[in-house]
């Protein structure tokens, strides 16, 4: 994963929503317009995974499980909130922010599978949320 | 004194003592994260060392403690014997593991799974693998009603038929039916993808707020808000690989399924957000 500065005034939300979309003539809706917030469910969730560009930590995941997809991670896309590129949580009911200075690239396909190797690292690290919720409250 | 009004409606409403689900957490990645592959705490285990249990004389409990305690010495793949229709087994399994049950399995059968791989060569009761969040599970005959109830996430697989509610409230994942299924399936759905090859019952996909369903037989009805959709070229790739994966095949070809999505007129939960901003601010 490589880190370089951002360039200032870029917005993210600008520059990757066009592509995240199918069947929709506009990023944003009038009805998300009026709300203020993009509506994540209006994800193009049939995209069809370029398997491809399954990053070596995600074929390592995968062949652990042993699974012949991505099975879960299929659902896991590349999002944003409050304008910075992040990724939804099913297990915290939140989403991750991906730091500044990660360079995101530019293929949608490529930020997707980004996404899906930040998220499975997140989880499976002892800094996850549920990691101190099962010290606290763990019945084995 | 109108914002005064304003603020103890708020206050009334409960919006200043309920945080709502789904906000901000200000959680962020760290680019730095060590490359674990499981869980804290998983069991460690190797798909060749194998177990086996009779669960013939056991309580459900029991045996699901001993799956754990087999997965503590280290064994990847169990073989659960004469499971009896019993119910709740092989639920909450949080970790990568092989499981066969060579028979059927009662109500709420691996359910809450995340992870592991579940061949079932019997039947299943009522909501197998509900809320799963990962994993795979094929069965091989028949199961009952609210098949992968609330699944968040991996691939369901009936070879048979399945009752009705198939998919009820699915946020996530795909369920697949090799039969048929029954009234009401894909009921408020809101992602994921369910694929009946065979027919399907009365109001398929009523009130669906979103996600896909797939029919290749005959649909009786649909729901309120379920809509037709045509075949993408994107459908008709995912699909075949999929169904290439479990050894299935659509009874006319995948390109003459019947795609169905939601009419998104039922969506009125995100309306409320304006006002309670309006309100508090």
């Amino acid at each position: 994963m490589s880190k370089k500065s951002k360039a200032e005034g870029k917005s993210p939300r600008r520059a990757s929503a066009d592509d995240r979309y199918q069947g929709s003539d506009s990023a944003e809706t009038e009805h998300e317009k009026w709300i203020g917030r993009h509506i994540g469910y209006r994800y193009d969730v049939n995209l069809v995974p370029d398997y491809g560009r399954l990053t070596p930590f995600l074929k390592k995941y995968i062949e652990m499980m042993g699974w012949e997809d991505l099975n879960w991670l299929e659902d896991i896309h590349m999002g944003y909130e409050e304008d910075r590129f992040a990724v939804f949580d099913r297990n915290i009911n939140g989403w991750v922010t991906v730091p500044e200075d990660v360079e995101l690239p530019d293929d949608p396909q490529e930020r997707d599978m980004l996404a899906r190797d930040l998220l499975v690292r997140f989880q499976m690290s002892g800094h996850h949320p549920l990691a101190e919720l099962k010290k606290a409250h763990r019945k084995f | 004194m109108e914002e005064l009004n304003k603020e103890q409606k708020s206050y009334q409403m409960g919006m200043h003592t309920e945080q709502l689900a789904g906000r901000t957490q200000q959680v962020f990645f760290s680019p730095e994260e060590a490359e674990n592959l499981l869980y804290p705490g998983a069991f460690d285990v190797d798909f060749d060392k194998r177990g086996e249990l009779d669960a013939a004389d056991l309580e459900p409990v029991a045996v699901n403690l001993k799956i754990r305690e087999l997965m503590g010495e280290g064994c990847g793949t169990i073989e659960v014997h004469n499971p009896g229709a019993k119910h709740s087994l092989g639920v909450g399994i949080l970790n990568r593991l092989w499981l066969h049950f060579e028979g059927s399995l009662g109500y709420f059968g691996c359910g809450l799974i995340d992870g592991p791989n579940v061949r079932i060569k019997g039947r299943v009761g009522w909501s197998c693998a509900e809320n799963m969040l990962a994993g795979t599970v094929v069965i091989e005959k028949n199961a009952g009603s609210c098949f992968g109830a609330a699944i968040r996430g991996g691939d369901l697989i009936c070879k048979g038929d399945v009752g009705a509610r198939t998919g009820i409230e699915m946020k996530g994942g795909t369920i697949i039916v090799g039969g048929r299924t029954g009234v009401f399936s894909g009921f408020m759905m809101q992602r994921g993808r369910l694929v009946v090859l065979g027919d399907a019952g009365p109001n398929l996909g009523d009130s669906m707020y979103d996600g896909i369903v797939y029919v290749g037989g005959k649909i009786a009805s649909l729901g309120t808000d379920a809509i037709p959709a045509e075949m993408t070229e994107l459908d008709i790739a995912w699909l075949s690989r999929k169904l290439k994966m479990y050894g299935l095949e659509a009874p006319d070809g995948v390109k003459n399924m019947h795609k169905i999505v939601a009419g998104k007129k039922l969506w009125n939960y995100d309306n409320l957000e304006p006002m309670e901003k309006k309100i508090v601010l």
